[in-house]
């Protein structure tokens, strides 16, 4: 008897996790995207002129997002991530080509972004620019010799021993090695990955910590003289702190593109495509922008914006800092593995 | 009929320990002695004993264990002194020890990022006292005193309740026959409240053991304990075998810690569970 109502009841716990039914409504999207990362009023506008219901979801890292993705729960109809993660999910065939005849106000962006996504896209025809910048130094000129943050080395100079925020994801800080040795960022090779960990073992005695999101507010509040930033958070924190100052070393740094792309499983791709056209119009563009406060590879917002913030690096890399910048790139499994096992191996060194 | 009735009133309970335990764990093995492709493998499980994920059980087990030991020195006096006084301030004072637990964990872990920062408020109120400054932020030692400023309630709170069932007779009795004060504390007192000493010590060392939370944000990213690789495998390697198996032999560890200190307190009479 006992053992029956065990069994009873343990079949019908199963069907509470599995059995629940999807439901659809034909007039809904549904949108991943990394957090803080639109104008929340644009959201509502779309809903208001087109009468579509946006269903909207956030992540905090693309590695995040491929879990929620792949865990298969939610079909979205719209995703945006950076670069590599989206290199992977096309090679996994996880993208639906995108209609860019239904998208006409995409027209608009820069084709120099375009052409920086054909190493992830090769052929353009899966993603949309949405946001860009590099990787830097965010640092604090009272603390910190002005002349020197143009190179990597400065974050190996034992004078800031204890005031050094790295960053706490393994591309990133691998990036940093790897380009202080010359080497590109996207190595797979055993001896120049060999290098560039043993570097970074060597500077942990120097670091502060690791971060990832706390450090722009770490340095907002004084407790570190420099830290290894994006671009956009950079801009962020200069707003708040007029001693803070940005620097993308000679030696070069990874630039980052955000796309937005269609994933195979997505059930409204109209829906998702007239509002990647509203994304691009001009007024909503500039209001994303003021909000997101990331290079915008709309031409027609970077025109109407002032001169001086048309002209501020932080925000905008010019061509010369670019030249020298790399994209990651998507690593296979091995690869993969092996740079986990060595920023382990970092992170448990003494 | 009566019966079956009794039994239906365990259903949620079952239903519960099924989705919610049973579930999981089993999920957690398949995943352990499993590759990404399906098949049996044990490399998840003894890839503990690759350098880095040793090391991370090694300072793991050692900061648990500092973190209990601490919590031990610091709460049977404090249990002993609140035994001894008025009823009512000793409901007052119990109440300014949980007092803290009705704030978020998370939170209260922030706070001390915010307290113990190079220009923190600790620090900002030394320099200004013309003391030297404490450095203790992203290391170990941070991450210790904040698991000891967590865990403490679980400490202290068995052990006083242990100590508030002793009848005064018993002390009473044993002073007629002639027993000194450290008599009483060893003969009577000590292993009166043993039962609360080791429930007290499981739920301390337990958590300490697999936290990663306190490690993530007081260690800076520089203090790298079991519980961090595990999250890092799960939430940014997207390799849940390797979690898994090194869930499982995290699992162990709790399991042989809390058999042990079973085995302790069946010896005197008061087991755990």
């Amino acid at each position: 008897m006992k053992k029956k109502l065990l069994l009873v009841l343990s079949v019908s716990a199963l069907f509470l996790f599995t059995g629940c039914g999807r439901t659809d409504s034909p007039n809904t999207l549904t949108i991943l995207n990394y957090g803080k990362y639109i104008e929340p009023e644009i959201l509502e506008i779309f809903e208001e002129e087109t009468g579509i219901k946006v269903e909207y979801e956030e992540y905090i890292t693309p590695e995040n997002m491929y879990t929620k993705y792949k865990a298969g729960a939610i079909d979205y109809d719209l995703i945006c991530t950076s670069d590599y993660m989206i290199e992977k999910l096309i090679q996994e065939n996880e993208v639906s080509e995108m209609n860019y005849e239904n998208i006409p106000l995409s027209k608009d962006l820069d084709q120099t972004y375009f052409e920086f996504s054909k190493s992830f896209d090769p052929e353009n025809k899966y993603t949309l620019p949405y946001f860009f910048g590099t990787v830097g130094i965010l640092y604090n000129k009272d603390l910190v010799d002005e002349s020197k943050v143009n190179s990597w080395d400065i974050l190996w100079d034992e004078n800031y021993a204890g005031q050094i925020i790295m960053a706490d994801s393994v591309r990133d800080s691998f990036m940093v090695a790897q380009k202080r040795l010359g080497y590109s960022l996207n190595t797979t090779d055993e001896d120049e990955l060999r290098a560039a960990q043993e570097l970074l073992i060597q500077q942990k005695p120097l670091v502060y910590s690791y971060l990832v999101d706390e450090a722009q507010d770490e340095m907002i509040a004084e407790n570190a003289a420099m830290a290894v930033v994006y671009s956009g958070e950079a801009g962020y924190a200069l707003e708040f702190n007029d001693k803070l100052a940005f620097s993308v070393p000679d030696e070069g740094s990874n630039m980052w593109i955000d796309c937005w792309f269609i994933p195979g499983r997505a059930r409204h791709t109209e829906h998702a495509e007239k509002f990647l056209n509203f994304l691009c119009r001009e007024d909503i563009a500039m209001m994303n922008f003021e909000y997101v406060y990331y290079a915008t590879p709309n031409t027609r917002v970077k025109e109407s914006l002032d001169p001086e913030l048309q002209n501020n690096t932080t925000i905008f890399p010019p061509a010369k800092i670019l030249e020298n910048c790399e994209v990651l790139k998507s690593l296979d499994d091995e690869a993969t593995m092996k740079y986990n096992l060595y920023w382990k191996e970092i992170k448990s060194a003494d | 009929m009566r019966k079956l009735k009794r039994q239906l009133l365990a259903g949620p309970y079952i239903l519960w320990m099924t989705g919610f335990i049973l579930l999981p764990i089993a999920m957690v093995l398949y995943y352990a002695f499993t590759t990404t492709g399906g098949s049996f493998t044990l490399l998840n499980v003894s890839s503990i004993a690759f350098s880095v994920h040793f090391k991370a059980l090694i300072l793991s087990l050692k900061l648990a264990l500092i973190c209990t030991v601490i919590c031990l020195i610091l709460s049977y006096p404090l249990a002993m002194i609140l035994n001894r006084m008025k009823t009512k301030s000793q409901g007052f004072i119990v109440f300014i020890f949980i007092l803290p637990m009705w704030m978020n964990f998370m939170l209260r872990i922030l706070a001390w990022r915010m307290l113990l920062s190079n220009n923190g408020i600790i620090n900002s109120l030394l320099e200004t006292l013309g003391l030297p400054m404490i450095d203790i932020l992203n290391t170990p030692t941070a991450v210790v005193f904040c698991m000891v400023y967590d865990f403490l309630p679980f400490m202290i709170l068995p052990i006083y309740n242990a100590m508030a069932r002793i009848q005064p007779d018993i002390i009473e009795a044993a002073k007629d026959l002639g027993a000194g004060n450290a008599t009483i504390f060893f003969k009577i007192i000590v292993p009166l409240t043993m039962s609360g000493v080791i429930s007290g010590i499981i739920m301390v060392f337990v958590p300490a053991l697999t936290s990663f939370a306190v490690s993530d944000l007081l260690g800076g990213g520089k203090v790298l304990l079991i519980g961090n690789v595990i999250e890092q495998a799960f939430m940014q390697e997207y390799n849940w075998n390797l979690g898994s198996g090194l869930s499982f032999v995290l699992m162990i560890f709790v399991i042989a810690s809390m058999a042990l200190m079973n085995s302790r307190g069946d010896e005197t009479g008061a087991g755990v569970w």
